[in-house]
């Protein structure tokens, strides 16, 4: 029987494909965005910075700059489910030099609940249908409690074909 | 409060705002409910590395952006909004290298609440990149109700 690997090797092979996503994607480090991994579970991470104000006199997270978290959260928990699956079935080598296939969005539904704070915001997004062709997310965001959402989201999105079709 | 004081107000309070200077917004036309924001390129707003199309967290940016403008400049409306609702169908990825522009306008408006439409295109106008409905805060700047 195989020995099981070292806790420490997988973790590094996991958080280095994930690295390999988040810093493929200009627009995530413009604003930002760090992933905290727990297993397969991923939290998006939005630090507070003055450039993502709307509305100055209130300091108030831009809306856009909402949208664009919910929506950035969205594309990487879609991309990442499916990297995870291939690099648990060995298919993907975390070293080698491949962009990731990002899904399109078809359409987003923003529903903001309260007004965004000057403070960090976290979020967390739930593939409800992932089917050949198209998937269905839902995305929660919130600060300072998790269970006072400041706004969420529903989005459909195109999937990447499976293989190579360049 | 005249028509172009509202303007010039709406102008100011809309080019004071830190994100979207933060993406190069630049107001071309606003005034009677309705406005006109521009976006150049900029590759560190890329979605997909593969294709360099704009995230379109930006393209949504932009609308709320444009969506909030056209709110602020409505002959009845309040001088800050807020969004309630935004929904935006991406009809097609921009060109990359191309500037994305948006207008919004105002469709109707109740004692509370402003409903606008807003589009997206390149510099392809005959085929939009994107197309967004909200529903906007609207809090009459007399105070009051219809009567």
């Amino acid at each position: 029987m195989k020995t099981p690997e070292p806790v420490q090797v997988i973790k590094t092979r996991r958080d280095a494909l994930l690295g390999k996503l988040t810093s493929a994607v200009p627009y995530i480090g413009f604003l930002g965005i760090e992933f905290d991994r727990r297993g397969d579970e991923l939290t998006a991470v939005l630090p507070y910075k003055p450039a993502l104000v709307g509305n100055p006199a209130l300091q108030a997270l831009h809306g856009g700059a909402t949208a664009s978290f919910l929506e950035v959260t969205s594309v990487v928990e879609l991309t990442w489910a499916t990297l995870w699956a291939d690099l648990e079935a060995g298919r993907v080598d975390p070293e080698g030099d491949v962009l990731p296939r990002i899904p399109k969005t078809i359409d987003f539904t923003v529903d903001y609940l309260r007004s965004g704070l000057p403070r960090d915001a976290y979020a967390r997004a739930r593939i409800n249908r992932s089917g050949r062709r198209y998937a269905s997310v839902h995305v929660e965001a919130w600060q300072d409690n998790r269970s006072r959402l400041f706004a969420q989201a529903t989005g459909h999105f195109l999937m990447p074909a499976p293989t190579d079709s360049e | 409060m005249a028509p172009t004081d509202r303007t010039k107000i709406a102008r100011q309070f809309i080019e004071a705002i830190p994100f979207s200077k933060a993406l190069n917004m630049s107001l071309e036309e606003i005034g009677e409910g309705r406005a006109v924001i521009s976006m150049p390129y900029n590759e560190a707003l890329v979605g997909d590395p593969r294709s360099g199309v704009i995230h379109g967290g930006a393209v949504s940016a932009l609308m709320d952006t444009c969506g909030g403008a056209a709110v602020m400049s409505h002959p009845d409306g309040p001088i800050a909004t807020a969004t309630i609702d935004l929904r935006i169908d991406y009809m097609r990825a921009a060109a990359p290298g191309q500037t994305i522009r948006t207008e919004a306008g105002c469709y109707h408006v109740t004692r509370s609440v402003a409903f606008v439409r807003a589009t997206a295109w390149d510099e392809d106008t005959d085929r939009p990149v994107a197309a967004a409905t909200g529903a906007f805060t609207f809090q009459r700047a007399n105070g009051g109700g219809k009567p």
